[in-house]
């Protein structure tokens, strides 16, 4: 493997909270890559850092120093403009509480992403192909006949699947799952890996977060964070 | 474009943005029928104070009036802007109802009735004569006896009727008194007769519709009235002049060439004999004539705007309130789209967004409710005088028939654009901080 296989590189992250008067060390100085089509798990104890880490792989956060460069590119050199078309673009988020819109269908949960992208005049243009897309991600994802349901309707392991769902919409190189099975039951998690399994097997790339080492077993390749460090390094096989 | 979809649906599904809505609609309602009353009430007010006066008033404060009338009268006639002008005798007198025994203080306006119904609204302010206004001093039982015309106010108080048979003037006799005067402001007469008296005969009445003019006011024929007050010997005097322009004539511009005209025939009359007279003659247009009567209403109409002003801050304050509410529930929202890529500028757009369509709806519903209701304002006040004895507005001070519901649709706009901008300021500070919040926060993942 060299260097240019990685599509997403950290080095030396740190990343600190204050908590009062107390200073919180989260990160110190955590190395991860992530090459292309890769399933990797983070695990970590509660409180290790796993999700800031995430988030600021996912540029939704920014780490206190250390760099991220996403396929050879800075993530800290990147303008607003950049990063805001970086998370729209470039990257799917999947929470462990999906966080879907409730004043939106399904369906336009899922498309939601296309539409922030466009303007009014390229939604108009564009409208259809964005809704045959999500139309065609909610009936790969078994929701072809929830499309017009509010997420409230829903149960946890279908909104989750509308979350990932809305993740894919644009076509991201890399999908970050954060505890993507945390909120649900046992049967519904194994559904909702199955799921991740056939992305990662259809080449998408993800980096999933989780603090249980058997799910984490699901993934390519688990991490572990440790001290605010990435520690111990083992590969699965899938 | 998701902009759009949301802050409808945050529209139409928050509960609580119905209350900022409602607080818009209020307060535009509120401000729509009370400021459409009272701009009516004022306009109404000095349009009757236009009728009353004419278009420009040409005249001193002196008792004494001013000589030379009727060369500037001539000079006036000449003049191809001007439609009309009427000279007046004005004075204080004392009157005496035949029969009563009691004096009372009155204003004497001593007219020629067609000139001055030419020059003023005064012919539509009479009760029997206003077809024709040539006959309004007339006494039909006896040619030989003087009419006065009265302000219906003064016969109120008289004969406690302000309307009697359309077809029967009722024949009421009054002694009007005045002391007249030279036009050095002495008393013309001494000994017994220091006091002109002379018998007046009801005639008709007037009705100009403001209280204080309508209560104090008894019109006399001209050269009568000019008599009484010791103005009739030459040089005759008069008290003042009522002009009217021409239709198409600008009120200020033709009070600026009325008083060129008079600064000029006054140097002209510099060396005549009561020359003096004219030093205290003063150009006025009918505002600044009436000012003293216009000058407190429109006060009150500022009041009144300066309070509505504060309603307006009022409506701020809730809307912020609301929004402060609704953004802090939204937070998590917030995060969503900035994890999907929107920027701070798309949130303060959505929430900005959300705020014109609470200021569009609210001042809709707010406009909608207050026009229906000025619509009706009227007849609701019928019923609550019927039932109740109530009246919105007290007729014996503010003089009026219906109450004004004419909207004015500049000051329709001007509302609604208010109401819209206090929305979209409201939300302001709340919008800032909602899209300053970092989408790790928002979106709850407090966990390391």
């Amino acid at each position: 493997m060299t260097k240019d296989d990685f599509i997403l590189k950290a080095e030396e992250l740190y990343k600190s909270y204050r908590m009062g008067a107390t200073k919180v060390k989260v990160l110190k100085g955590a190395n991860l890559s992530i090459t292309k089509g890769e399933f990797v798990a983070i695990i970590g104890a509660s409180g290790s850092g796993k999700s800031t880490l995430l988030h600021i792989l996912g540029a939704l956060d920014k780490p206190s120093s250390g760099v991220v460069t996403f396929e050879k590119r800075d993530l800290s050199r990147f303008r607003a403009g950049q990063l805001n078309r970086f998370r729209n673009k470039m990257v799917g988020f999947v929470f462990q509480f999906y966080h879907l819109l409730d004043e939106l269908s399904v369906l336009e949960n899922v498309f939601l992403p296309a539409m922030t992208g466009k303007s009014i005049i390229g939604w108009i243009v564009c409208r259809r192909q964005a809704k045959d897309r999500a139309k065609e991600l909610l009936g790969q994802l078994g929701l072809a006949e929830r499309i017009k349901h509010k997420p409230y309707q829903l149960s946890g392991g279908e909104r989750q699947r509308v979350a990932i769902a809305r993740a894919l919409m644009n076509e991201p190189t890399l999908l970050l799952a954060d505890e993507p099975t945390g909120n649900l039951d046992s049967a519904t998690g194994n559904g909702i890996l199955e799921v991740l399994e056939t992305l990662n097997r259809a080449g998408q790339t993800i980096v999933m977060v989780t603090h249980d080492e058997r799910i984490a077993q699901r993934a390519g390749r688990i991490v572990t964070l440790a001290d605010g460090k990435i520690e111990h390094k083992k590969l699965n096989n899938f | 474009m998701y902009k759009i979809v949301l802050a409808t649906r945050y529209l139409l599904k928050r509960r609580i943005t119905y209350f900022a809505v409602l607080a818009v609609a209020l307060c535009v309602f509120i401000v729509v029928v009370v400021m459409t009353v009272m701009a009516g009430l004022v306009n109404e007010f000095k349009e009757k104070n236009h009728r009353f006066a004419g278009d420009c008033v040409v005249g001193t404060q002196s008792l004494v009036g001013f000589a030379y009338y009727e060369d500037f009268v001539k000079l006036l006639e000449q003049q191809d802007f001007i439609e009309a002008v009427s000279p007046t005798i004005k004075s204080f007198a004392l009157k005496r109802r035949r029969g009563s025994g009691q004096d009372a203080i009155i204003e004497v306006m001593g007219i020629d009735p067609v000139r001055h119904s030419q020059a003023t609204g005064f012919g539509d302010s009479l009760y029997y004569h206003a077809d024709d206004v040539s006959k309004t001093f007339e006494i039909a039982s006896d040619a030989n006896l003087a009419g006065c015309v009265l302000g219906d106010y003064v016969l109120l108080q008289d004969t406690y009727s302000r309307n009697f048979n359309e077809n029967n003037i009722p024949r009421i006799a009054y002694s009007i008194s005045c002391f007249p005067l030279t036009a050095r402001g002495a008393l013309a007469q001494v000994g017994t007769d220091l006091v002109n008296t002379k018998t007046f005969y009801f005639s008709d009445q007037s009705s100009t519709g403001l209280p204080r003019v309508d209560g104090s006011i008894v019109y006399l024929p001209f050269d009568q009235a000019q008599v009484l007050c010791g103005m009739e010997r030459s040089p005759k005097r008069a008290s003042r002049l009522h002009i009217r322009f021409m239709p198409d004539v600008n009120i200020q511009a033709g009070c600026e060439k009325i008083q060129s005209l008079w600064q000029k025939f006054r140097q002209d009359k510099s060396d005549e004999i009561q020359a003096y007279t004219l030093d205290t003659v003063t150009v006025q247009s009918w505002k600044q004539y009436r000012r003293e009567s216009i000058a407190p209403l429109e006060n009150e109409q500022t009041e009144m705007s300066v309070m509505f002003g504060f309603v307006g801050i009022t409506t701020v304050f809730i809307v912020l309130v609301v929004f402060y509410m609704i953004i802090s529930h939204k937070s998590k929202d917030i995060g969503i789209l900035k994890s999907i890529g929107a920027a701070n500028i798309d949130i303060i757009e959505l929430f900005s967004l959300y705020a014109l369509l609470v200021g569009i709806i609210g001042s809709g519903i707010g406009l909608l409710a207050g026009w229906g209701f000025l619509l009706k304002i009227n007849p609701i006040e019928d019923w609550l005088f019927e039932h109740f004895g109530f009246q919105l507005w007290d007729r014996t001070m503010y003089a009026i028939g219906d109450i004004p519901n004419q909207v004015e649709f500049g000051m329709l706009a001007t509302i609604v654009i208010s109401a819209i901008v206090a929305s979209l300021i409201g939300a302001l500070i709340p919008t800032l901080q909602a899209a300053r919040q970092k989408p790790v926060e928002t979106l709850q993942v407090g966990q390391l």
